[in-house]
């Protein structure tokens, strides 16, 4: 049966995405969670991924082509019973030349999504995509200057920007993999703004912090990393997802998604890391099922993810799925923060920086490592009462690291 | 130019070599020897991890979690990995 590819949305602040690249060709098979295309968004070039087993059809869009979330991107024949999947994902060593990809693309009907947007709007006599109108805005070129190379003489991105230009013509060249583009800071600003407004409009926060003497899990990881080379050693920032992500089993109310004012609990424990990227900006892709990833497992996850986070790769489910958010602030000199959480999430959970502070133990005043972890949760969804129970048991299960 | 201050330059190309590899955002960035890597370069925990950790792979050098703090610029970095090396 024929089925559609759609411009998946990847977060509640995507509108839109422009298509860089088909890492897929028709006839190719994809397995499940197989990236079929690269997608340029505000978080920066995106691999996204099919949800069922396939093969490749038709594409509908073309690259540089900027589409809202929904539009049909291409077809999928969707097999009956799974296709041999197994020969699939182990026959796509090789990259592919891809000029067969080209060609179907060149035959696509018109770009029917940029004329309705022109019909929409009425305002000009000029045919150009969304993302061209927006880039010639944002570098203040006239649509009058420019010539479209887009269907029917559009304005496409590629017309606009020379970045963009650039990552096409790499990736209708037959040999190697396209290069791909940085992140765009400025549009992962509007993306954050846009996101923690939304936030801070909608979301009614109630917020918690606790104090968690840190010195067990501290000397637990010192002694542990010792005895060991640097690139198995484990930071303290794992221990803290871990911790959150196994209490949150039995705070299922704390992990998944405001749907229109109802709760929806989230498949999986998959958490977010917030992950500052440099220069400015700040992306918290999900770490998947982290609560039953060994602490090793977890670390090399993470170090993944912050290295695509450096080179703008990540993929769709990383950025779509988390279920909830964890920010460590630790190594920035804060004591504790107040995260504002990111829709349709409830809750993120901050730890500050852990400290040597004066504390009380067995009567007495003793140094101790400390750090604060706090909670910001959705009371549409959540109470104080709760969120409190759910702190402390963070803070108890960092008080035993063996069992993380 | 002596041996040794030879081979401190070597070392700490090495080091911003592996640096740029861990962190390609910064491959533009003109970083001073003396720069403080936290600090004015931004790097986060997971960024300096993984720079250990290609300094070891590369110059087999074990360098323990203690010492990361010596580890605060690229000059400190070259004494450092001199050090060890026995230079």
């Amino acid at each position: 049966m024929t089925a559609v590819y759609r411009m998946p949305s990847l977060g509640a602040d995507m509108e839109a995405g422009t298509l860089i690249e088909w890492v897929k060709r028709p006839g190719e098979r994809l397995a499940k969670g197989d990236v079929i295309a690269v997608v340029e968004t505000q978080k920066g070039a995106i691999e996204v991924e099919v949800f069922h087993d396939a093969v490749m059809g038709r594409p509908l869009v073309q690259v540089g082509e900027t589409v809202p979330v929904g539009t049909p991107m291409a077809e999928l024949e969707i097999e009956g019973a799974p296709p041999k999947t197994g020969a699939a994902q182990t026959g796509e060593a090789a990259p592919e030349p891809r000029e067969t990809a080209q060609a179907a693309t060149a035959e696509r009907p018109p770009a029917t999504e940029s004329r309705a947007e022109r019909a929409a709007s009425g305002e000009s006599r000029h045919r150009a995509s969304p993302a061209a109108r927006r880039e010639a805005e944002r570098r203040g070129l006239a649509l009058d200057d420019l010539k479209g190379t887009g269907p029917d003489g559009a304005i496409v991105l590629r017309d606009v920007s020379p970045a963009a230009g650039k990552a096409e013509r790499g990736a209708t060249a037959a040999e190697g993999p396209a290069p791909r583009r940085g992140l765009d800071l400025a549009a992962m600003r509007e993306a954050i703004a846009a996101a923690m407004a939304r936030s801070k409009r909608e979301i009614p926060h109630y917020y918690l912090s606790q104090t968690v003497d840190l010195t067990p899990a501290g000397d637990w990881l010192a002694r542990r990393n010792a005895e060991l080379p640097p690139e198995q050693r484990v930071l303290m920032g794992v221990l803290f997802i871990k911790a959150v992500a196994l209490t949150l089993r039995d705070f299922p109310e704390l992990n998944g998604f405001d749907r229109g004012g109802r709760f929806e609990p989230a498949a999986g424990i998959h958490v977010g890391s917030a992950t500052a990227v440099r220069g400015g900006g700040l992306v918290a892709p999900a770490i998947h099922d982290a609560d039953q990833l060994s602490l090793d497992a977890l670390m090399d996850r993470l170090r993944d993810l912050v290295a695509r986070v450096r080179a703008g790769t990540l993929r769709s489910s990383e950025l779509s799925d988390p279920s909830i958010t964890v920010s460590s602030l630790g190594e920035r000199g804060v004591d504790r923060l107040y995260g504002i959480i990111y829709p349709p999430q409830v809750a993120i959970v901050g730890f500050g920086t852990p400290r040597p502070r004066p504390w009380v133990l067995d009567d007495q005043v003793v140094p101790r490592t400390l750090v604060t972890a706090t909670l910001s949760a959705d009371h549409r969804h959540s109470d104080g009462h709760r969120g409190a129970l759910f702190l402390a048991q963070v803070g108890q299960r960092l008080q035993e690291p063996e069992t993380l | 130019m002596t041996p040794t201050e030879t081979t401190r330059e070597q070392l700490r190309d090495a080091a911003l070599e592996e640096l740029i590899n861990v962190a390609p955002d910064l491959a533009e960035e003109t970083i001073p020897p003396n720069a403080d890597l936290r600090e004015t370069l931004d790097l986060d925990s997971m960024d300096l991890v993984n720079w250990i950790a290609a300094l070891h792979r590369r110059l087999g050098v074990d360098i323990p979690e203690l010492d990361y703090p010596r580890l605060r610029t690229l000059d400190a970095t070259a004494d450092y990995l001199a050090a060890r090396l026995g230079g």
